[in-house]
């Protein structure tokens, strides 16, 4: 367990003694500033719902997490430095988790400096803050979703270009996937329903907190970083 | 201290390894030897646990390293081939994370002795990104031995170093030898006779010869060569020569040399001298050839068909 914190605290490191993570925080801000001033003087309403459901944010989170995590196990690979961590006394899941979690951590960081928006409303309207908190606890659900996947896709190559763009593939396949209730129909056909990923995310900005909407988010995570525990563990099977 | 019994290896249809079997006893160092994609660096990742064998056992320090892989890690460093560096970080930091997940508990102290016999003092707050070839091979071999393994396990510690360097990379893992068990592998000759207590030279997947260096190079090379010189050799003298007892071949290899072979565990150089001078040759020079490693190294490694190095043939 200590491993884990150790292999977290290294890739923290990481993200910001490049410049990677700065890039993408300020970035991300403008953004994301940006669109919330658009959608202010537009709607002359105050909440951060539009915010959280516009196109743009949506799509720039499938971005920004897949740039935030493409780096973590396709460079470890590609520098051969993967092969320092599983010779030493480490254990595989401690690698990805530890990986995962420092992503994670930024990608916190970032969502919890958007918050100033969120004050701001408090100082000129009377924003509900009920379905602000439940659109920020979406947002962070549905973002470490994301990451995981993006964790998933790094494991499978090394070049980061690639894990970048399986990465998103995954995230607009799993949106696409609500088509295919109605073309498959029947039981499997409903299972589809359950599977596209912004979908639960709108409940919860809405403010309807459903314990399966939250489940649905931590089962993507998990089966997505299990993936990639059994992905790294696979090079001692060939 | 290391048990290796008939390893096997395969990628796909490929076969890497050929029922390897060898021992490593405690405080011994290895040599392994090999041209490139012999299997060295298969056999070295097989013995760290960073790929499984398809067939066959290691044990290392008595933990089998696909078992109970996390012991055996415990206990083994490790310089891979590529030197796994983060470029980022600086060899202060390297060294403390490696020392982090390899569980030691002053790490401070463990760092400083790294740095210490490494000599790389005067870079510990460098980026690695910064560093020059010969100090990353460095920054390689500490992380290796920041955890005090007893077991190391370095692929190609010398590679890219320059000849200073070389010499002090030697001294140390020589000074290494006696405290810890070491298994490296290189392709410089010199290095095994000067470093290695034993040699073991791989080809094909295969362990094609195992023993000191001295015993390889006078051993292999079945019976002792003898280069004779002489002023005026007479027309029958290569028939003359191969008449002595003990000679198994004579040849000549240019008008006033001949070159002899001598039947494995034989010494029949005074006999050559007499005939020589009992047949008023004028004798000039009579010498003791011996094949250098290098030798030894192409006549194992070499396959049939291929054009074979003049000591060789001149063997034969």
């Amino acid at each position: 367990m200590k491993n884990l914190w150790y292999i977290a605290r290294r890739e923290l490191a990481a993200y910001f003694t490049s410049p990677i993570a700065y890039v993408i925080i300020a970035v991300y801000l403008a953004v994301i500033g940006g669109l919330f001033g658009f959608i202010l003087y537009y709607s002359r309403e105050a909440t951060l719902r539009y915010v959280f459901l516009h196109g743009v944010s949506l799509l720039f989170l499938v971005l920004v997490t897949q740039a935030l995590t493409m780096r973590l196990l396709a460079d470890e690979q590609r520098q051969g430095t993967l092969e320092l961590l599983l010779t030493s006394p480490v254990r595989d899941w401690e690698v990805v988790l530890g990986k995962y979690l420092a992503s994670l951590m930024v990608f916190a960081t970032m969502v919890l400096l958007t918050g100033y928006l969120g004050l701001l409303l408090l100082r000129i309207g009377k924003p509900d803050i009920g379905p602000m908190l439940a659109g920020y606890l979406g947002y962070l659900l549905l973002g470490a979703a994301l990451l995981a996947i993006g964790v998933f896709s790094s494991s499978l190559t090394q070049n980061q270009i690639i894990a970048a763009i399986v990465g998103m593939g995954i995230t607009l396949l799993l949106w696409l996937s609500g088509a295919l209730v109605d073309l498959v129909g029947g039981a499997v056909g409903q299972v589809f329903a359950y599977l596209p990923i912004f979908d639960h995310y709108i409940d919860l900005v809405r403010g309807v907190i459903d314990t399966k909407d939250i489940v649905y988010y931590l089962s993507v995570t998990a089966v997505f970083l299990f993936f990639s525990v059994r992905v790294v563990e696979s090079r001692r099977w060939k | 201290m290391i048990q290796v019994e008939q390893l096997t290896k395969y990628y796909g249809a490929n076969l890497a390894l050929d029922r390897v079997s060898f021992q490593v006893a405690e405080g011994e160092i290895l040599g392994f030897l090999g041209p490139n994609g012999a299997g060295k660096t298969t056999t070295m990742r097989i013995l760290t646990g960073f790929l499984p064998p398809s067939d066959g056992k290691v044990t290392v320090a008595g933990y089998d390293v696909f078992q109970d892989s996390l012991e055996a890690r415990r206990r083994i460093g490790y310089l891979p081939e590529t030197v796994p560096l983060y470029r980022e970080m600086t060899v202060h930091d390297y060294l403390d994370f490696c020392a982090a997940i390899r569980g030691v508990n002053q790490r401070e102290r463990a760092i400083g002795r790294v740095l210490e016999a490494c000599s790389l003092g005067d870079v510990e707050h460098t980026l690695i990104a910064k560093l020059s070839k010969g100090y990353r091979q460095r920054v390689g071999l500490a992380q290796a031995l920041i955890h005090d393994p007893p077991v190391l396990i370095l692929d190609e510690p010398t590679i890219g170093l320059d000849p200073r360097q070389i010499l002090s990379v030697r001294q140390l893992i020589k000074s290494l030898g006696s405290k810890h068990t070491i298994i490296l592998s290189t392709h410089i000759l010199p290095e095994v006779s000067q470093v290695c207590q034993r040699v073991l030279i791989i080809n094909r997947g295969r362990i094609v010869a195992e023993d000191t260096p001295e015993r390889l190079t006078a051993g292999l090379q079945g019976g002792l060569r003898v280069r004779l010189q002489c002023a005026q050799p007479s027309a029958d003298a290569v028939n003359l020569l191969r008449a002595i007892p003990g000679v198994t071949q004579a040849v000549q290899t240019e008008p006033h040399t001949f070159e002899v072979t001598l039947d494995a565990g034989t010494d029949r150089r005074s006999d050559l001298a007499a005939l020589a001078v009992h047949r008023g040759w004028g004798l000039l020079e009579l010498r003791a050839l011996t094949l250098s490693l290098e030798d030894i190294f192409m006549q194992l490694t070499t396959e049939e068909g291929e054009a074979q190095p003049e000591a060789v043939e001149a063997q034969r």
